[in-house]
């Protein structure tokens, strides 16, 4: 794993392979991620690809990928582990059955159903319990209420797990681990400070045509060019929901497979809905579109000075 | 291309400069720097910046503040005319772009005027980076009229350079140029955004070279210092330029839903829930019958309410429309939020929220004249908490809050702040922000402590930073 993650360049290489385009700064985070042994935050707008990401490392790598999928109410026994009670019970319903009772067997008993064999490992003590490298995925971290933040912490940064009956369980690898966020709310610092911090933006346009060519392939470039245009036009209007990565790329495939070669400003009105989900933005992005562009929106220039 | 580590020292002055603007780096997040830098295989400008941006900025906001420090102190090429200094004695230009720009500069600097300012346009159309920035650091030395050891942050200069340039009809020559060209009425559409995108970027590139020349004449600490800019957390409503508030607008539609959730949150978190006897008998059937689960009744409190009472006098004309786009934003992640502006009367302003598509048209609405403007649009508190009461006072109830919004600037009226006490008396909170100055309240006109002594939270509320505070502190 650590050839493949060797440096920025081989992680560069090894994402393209599994149909991934970082940029740069992609690129040099995940591979300090491993190399420094942190975790990565991603944070950006939605449908920029940050649980991609994730998946796209563990694919060029073959490693596990293990997923916690974070939401309001997640507790430690669906994060960390928890008991498994009714093995727990069958357990001591057999040992009545089987043999006599008493105090020393009792004590040997209890000692025998808190053991690792009556551990439910859920994903991050799973991913700290594996023998081999992994990639953990916690995916949506702004979901957790601040208080249930504090779950992740032990993990995030000394890669264990502490169970009161069992003691302290390390990791025997470090696993690559990356956090998403969409930023509806401020995460703790004290998570903050123990990750990197990467910021997906949308990507460029160049980039982004390139992600749409790998995506759809046997789309014209020139096609290609004007998906990404449009895109970056809508973008920059005053929207309730921009339009993501991944809706541009469904605008691709609409149109590969209506069979267009070009975008006129009619077939643009007609597909809009794929990549605008509200009526209002719709109209909106129609009327500016169709307008000719005259009139609505007149690029601005910023003056000098004052 | 590889070219030196930054060394300890300088990386501590970046640091030191980095926590002058306000950037809460910690002594770990120091260390991983170094650490990252030390990890990075090769040290290039751009690998620099990644290693240096994923351990020190983890807020998207502060960002464009860190780029800005990051260019100043290690500036990606040297300034052309002048090659002596390295700026902090750090990194060393990457010696392709530089030696390409230098080959050109020659030529660029024989021609005329009018034969710059056409290359700039062929290089803008053409989209060739190393020729624009070849033509922009000619035009700085020729145009800027930069006078060594003055301690500015550039300005003038860039308004020196800009004004030569010329870049609105650069632009517009484009844009003539697009037209002209045999493209599809899409293409040329798309075209038009393209240019407009790289017109800003020439200016860009102006500011910056304007900054790396700076930087090599007085050092990039002091640069530093005379450019250091608020975050955009920290910059006053009343007197961000129009850049600024295109930024606080989209923080603010973020804050909006996190006071939301912050909101929603409390009312999850109500404990006393009810057992529910029949999916606890259920989840005990798994272990032969012994109620090893408990499952409780899903909590289920009533909504809370919010009415927003917002000044829209041009006292606080920045403020107020910062505070529409709180209300807007507030509006679209909860249901339950009532709007009222007001000047010297009141008017409700929800139904304008519900039915308009944006805030432009919102903003247009209650332009054209509401009920808000009674009779000299001077703010008349006293009047207009009193119809606030008599119409709408009935209708506060036990779970509503009351945001009041304004500068308690009164024009010399009767403040009747009674009224407030009623109102909070009637709801569960009554909260007045307030977007001047601490040290001006009841200053003037202002009674802000009359009226304060009757709300649960009077605060100042002039960034981000205090509105967040403020919604963090919500309960």
């Amino acid at each position: 794993m650590t050839e493949l993650l060797g440096s920025p360049e081989l992680v560069a290489q090894g994402l393209r392979t599994v149909g991934y385009l970082p940029n740069e700064r992609i690129a040099s985070v995940v591979y300090l991620g491993e190399r420094l042994a942190k975790p990565v935050l991603v944070e950006g707008p939605a449908g920029t690809g940050k649980t991609e990401l994730a998946k796209s490392v563990a694919a060029m790598s073959n490693m596990r990928l293990i997923r916690l999928q974070c939401y309001e109410g997640l507790d430690e026994a669906k994060a960390l582990y928890e008991w498994n009670y009714k093995k727990q019970l069958l357990r001591i319903q057999a040992e009545q059955v089987s043999g006599p009772g008493g105090a020393t067997a009792w004590s040997q008993l209890e000692s025998d159903i808190f053991s690792e064999e009556f551990l439910l490992a859920r994903p991050l003590l799973a991913a700290i319990r594996a023998p081999e490298p992994v990639v953990l995925l916690i995916d949506e971290v702004d979901r957790l209420e601040v208080e249930t933040e504090a779950l992740l912490l032990e993990v995030l940064s000394d890669y264990q797990v502490s169970i009161p009956e069992l003691g302290t369980i390390a990791s025997t690898q470090t696993p690559l681990v990356f956090l998403t966020s969409n930023n509806s709310r401020e995460l703790s610092e004290a998570l903050k400070r123990r990750c990197l911090y990467l910021y997906i933006d949308y990507p460029s346009v160049e980039r982004e045509q390139e992600i749409v060519r790998s995506r759809v392939p046997g789309i014209a470039e020139h096609l290609a060019a004007q998906v990404s245009g449009l895109v970056r036009s809508l973008r920059a209007m005053d929207l309730k929901k921009r339009p993501s990565v991944s809706e541009t790329i469904d605008l691709a495939h609409t149109l590969f497979l209506l069979g267009a070669d070009e975008i006129t400003p009619q077939l643009a009105a007609d597909t809009l809905h794929v990549l605008l989900k509200y009526q209002s933005d719709i109209e909106k992005a129609a009327a500016e579109l169709t307008a000719g562009g005259s009139g609505g929106s007149s690029p601005r220039v910023g003056t000098a000075g004052r | 291309m590889a070219a030196q580590r930054p060394g300890l020292r300088t990386l501590a002055t970046f640091v030191a400069e980095l926590r002058a603007i306000g950037l809460p780096i910690s002594v770990s997040e120091n260390v991983d720097a170094t650490a990252a830098v030390a990890a990075m295989p090769l040290v290039d400008r751009a690998a620099l910046k990644s290693a240096l941006a994923a351990t020190l900025v983890k807020n998207s906001d502060h960002y464009g503040a860190f780029e800005l420090v990051f260019d100043i102190f290690f500036a990606g090429r040297q300034p052309s005319g002048d090659p002596a200094t390295d700026p902090g004695g750090v990194l060393t230009a990457s010696p392709g772009a530089a030696g390409n720009g230098a080959g050109r500069e020659g030529v660029v600097a024989m021609l005329d005027d009018a034969e710059l300012l056409e290359l700039l346009f062929r290089a803008v159309a053409a989209g060739d980076r190393v020729l624009i920035q070849a033509v922009v650091a000619e035009a700085v030395s020729r145009y800027a009229g930069l006078e060594p050891g003055r301690a500015v942050a550039g300005m003038y200069y860039l308004y020196r350079t800009l004004r030569q340039l010329d870049l609105d009809a650069l632009l517009e020559r484009l844009l003539r140029s697009a037209e002209a060209a045999d493209l599809s009425e899409m293409d040329r559409r798309l075209a038009r955004d393209d240019y407009a995108r790289r017109v800003d970027d020439v200016r860009t590139e102006v500011e910056a070279e304007i900054r790396r020349r700076l930087v090599a004449d007085r050092g990039a600490e002091a640069v530093a210092g005379t450019l250091r800019r608020p975050l955009p957390e920290d910059v006053d409503f009343l007197n961000a330029s129009q850049q600024q508030l295109a930024a606080i607008r989209q923080t603010v539609q973020l804050l909006g839903r996190k006071m939301a959730a912050r909101l929603a949150r409390k009312r999850r978190h109500n404990r006393r829930r009810a057992l529910d006897f029949r999916r606890t008998i259920r989840l005990s059937l798994g272990n032969g019958g012994v109620p090893v689960d408990l499952a409780f009744r899903k909590p289920h409190p009533a909504k809370p309410e919010i009415m927003l009472v917002a000044d829209i006098s041009s006292s606080v004309a920045a403020f107020a429309s910062f505070t529409l786009q709180l209300a807007y934003a507030i509006r679209s992640e909860f249901s339950r939020v009532r709007s009222f502006v007001f000047v010297d009367g009141i008017e409700e302003v929800t139904g304008i929220f519900e039915s308009a598509p944006d805030m432009a048209a919102i903003a247009q609405h209650i332009n054209k004249g509401t009920g808000a403007v009674r009779l000299d649009g001077h703010s008349d508190y006293g009047m207009v908490l009193e119809s606030f009461w008599d119409q709408w006072g009935a209708q506060i109830r036990k779970r509503t809050s009351v945001i009041i919004l304004g500068d308690g600037r009164n024009n010399y009226h009767t403040s009747r702040s009674r009224v407030l006490k009623s109102i909070r008396q009637r709801a569960r909170h009554l909260y007045w922000l307030n977007p001047e100055p601490r040290n001006s309240w009841d200053t003037g006109d202002s009674i802000v402590s009359e009226y304060g002594q009757h709300c649960d939270k009077m605060v100042e509320c002039r960034n981000l930073r205090q509105l967040r505070d403020f919604v963090e502190g919500l309960d």
